[in-house]
């Protein structure tokens, strides 16, 4: 089959998802009821595409297939602003009720987490991937305990409502941060449509992309600004979903079996819009709601995760 | 025409290449020879930007490598190192057709596929230019990297180690290839190289470094005799002429 024709394929499947989860079942008031679920449509596919996106673009750059940067504890550092906020100000303040406010404290501290990370770790060395998953891992741990030990000191009803904001979740995004994320999504692709052919050549590695006359060392850095930031928007819109991003860069690596970056990020993008919209929509209709979504995902990302990281070991070995 | 002009690199507190200085004649094979950590493929990679020198200068027709723009760049000089590992899975083909990457940023006009067509010709691989590069040998494989980089069409081609993994005949394959982008199509090639008789039979011009420091630099005839080779390699290297190359036997010589 032509990667064409997968792509069709993927966008028709997307399609189909989304206007099963746009009209199943309405009951009452179809103006009531429409409006509310393409919003929630909206943010999914946003998700989508930025945390697919994202992942895809990282993991050329760190040249793995297993580190995102959500794995890289940029989700624990989510959890951490929030219950920061929480902690030292509590859920009356301007920090909670400010919906742009809190939108924009949480992405701007996860790219500067993000960016102090990636100095630190993608300095010109090499460290061993291996060396630099468990980095990410011990400090994604590290945050989790601090996050932990706040949320303990916390005034419980307090902790309730920051409880809400810790999980993903599609139900109750907020329409006029939606149009933020539309929008800095929308200046993303548009940086992105440039620089599709320079990541093609950067999955060649440093020295053939220099040699190829791409300015490696600068394009790491913007690409790295660039998945951060819109990971960052898509937490900050519904949520952390940590294992998702790794779940859809990989199965676009290997259903579409190409170098093309403009074919990859499509194909995942697609990918992420179908697992999320279709399985919010099997959530609603089928588990009515007695589980969330990034529970799901996080259940199957998670064995997905060990599964390669199984694979590579081996071969590697 | 490359000038390198007084390069030094230190890696922590020991220094890799020092104060070298060296000329690379255009139209000419040039042969960095040298002892293991001698600081060779260094050089090799400050001239081609891969690596930044921490004092000295490089010049590409007198202007520092540091101010050409990296594409203009790419378009001059193009470096292929050692160790070349791609986890993307891609055909011989599309690899060649990187090189071609400076000139049409990734959408291929009809006179690049010429270019790629001409470069699996002249590395011997148009029947298995449709193969992915993991179904290759090591050998393969290093010969279709060196199509990419003549398919890059540059005047200036800097080669890391290429004969590493390949066989004699593959070996003096290359080597030809080599002398016929120089002799045909007025190329510079700077080579690296480890064996000792490559470099003599083959280059021009030999620069010879030992501990990071140059130790000679002139044309080959100047440099392959026992004492120059003495000073290099400090072993005692006998020199026999056969149909008019000098060949070193070096296999039992005293170290």
């Amino acid at each position: 089959m032509r990667n064409s024709t997968k792509l069709i394929i993927l966008a028709g499947i997307a399609i189909v998802c989304i206007l099963l989860y746009g009209f199943y079942d309405i009951k009452g008031g179809f103006d009531y009821a429409f409006p509310r679920r393409m919003i929630r449509v909206s943010a999914m596919v946003v998700t989508g595409i930025a945390i697919a996106y994202s992942t895809v673009v990282f993991q050329t750059i760190t040249r793995n297939r297993i580190l995102t940067p959500s794995v890289m504890g940029l989700d624990s550092m989510y959890e951490v602003v929030q219950t920061l906020i929480y902690f030292f100000a509590g859920s009356m303040s301007v920090w909670v009720l400010n919906k742009y406010l809190n939108f924009g404290a949480a992405i701007f501290a996860m790219v500067l987490f993000a960016l102090l990370l990636y100095r630190f770790l993608f300095r010109a060395d090499k460290h061993p991937i291996y060396l630099l998953l468990l980095i990410g891992m011990i400090i994604g741990t590290l945050l989790g305990s601090l996050v932990t030990f706040l949320q303990v000191l916390i005034d419980p009803v307090e902790y309730l409502s920051l409880q809400n904001r810790l999980f993903a979740s599609f139900t109750n995004v907020k329409a006029e941060l939606l149009y933020i994320a539309i929008g800095i999504l929308f200046l993303a692709f548009l940086y992105g449509y440039r620089i599709m052919g320079k990541l093609d050549v950067m999955s060649l590695g440093r020295e053939n992309a220099i040699n190829l006359g791409i300015n490696y060392d600068r394009m790491v850095m913007k690409i790295l600004v660039l998945s951060s930031v819109l990971i960052a928007t898509s937490t900050a819109l519904v949520g952390p979903i940590t294992f998702f991003g790794l779940i859809v860069a990989n199965l676009s690596y290997q259903f579409l079996a190409t170098y093309k970056h403009s074919t990859l990020i499509f194909g995942a993008s697609l990918m992420g819009i179908i697992a999320l919209v279709g399985g919010q929509f099997l959530v609603e209709h089928i588990f009515e709601l007695r589980t969330t979504l990034s529970v799901i995902i996080n259940f199957i990302g998670g064995i997905y995760f060990i599964y390669l990281l199984l694979k590579e070991s081996r071969a590697a070995g | 025409m490359i000038e390198i002009k007084g390069l030094t690199k230190q890696f922590g507190k020991k220094p890799v290449v020092e104060d070298v200085t060296v000329t690379i004649e255009p139209g000419t094979i040039t042969s960095f020879i040298g002892p293991n950590g001698a600081g060779k493929s260094t050089l090799l990679s400050m001239v081609s930007r891969l690596l930044e020198a921490d004092t000295g200068e490089v010049l590409l027709d007198k202007n520092n490598v540091k101010k050409w723009k990296s594409s203009e760049f790419a378009k001059r000089v193009s470096i292929l190192k050692q160790a070349n590992f791609i986890n993307v899975r891609l055909t011989v083909r599309e690899l060649i057709s990187f090189g071609r990457y400076p000139y049409s940023k990734g959408r291929l006009t009809a006179e690049d596929e010429k270019f790629v067509d001409q470069a699996l010709d002249y590395m011997n691989l148009t029947s298995m230019q449709d193969k992915f590069l993991d179904e290759l040998s090591g050998g393969q494989k290093q010969r279709a990297f060196i199509a990419m980089v003549i398919a890059q069409d540059t005047d200036y081609i800097l080669l890391d180690e290429p004969l590493n993994n390949l066989d004699m005949k593959h070996s003096v394959q290359i080597m030809k290839i080599l002398r016929k982008l120089v002799d045909e199509l007025g190329k510079t090639v700077v080579i690296v190289l480890h064996d000792i008789n490559f470099a003599s039979v083959y280059s021009d011009r030999i620069v010879a470094l030992k501990d990071g420091k140059l130790v000679k630099n002139g044309p080959t005839h100047e440099i392959i005799n026992r004492d120059a080779l003495r000073d290099i390699y400090d072993m005692d290297i006998p020199i026999q002429e056969q149909n008019g190359c000098r060949i070193c036997v070096y296999f039992n010589s005293h170290a």
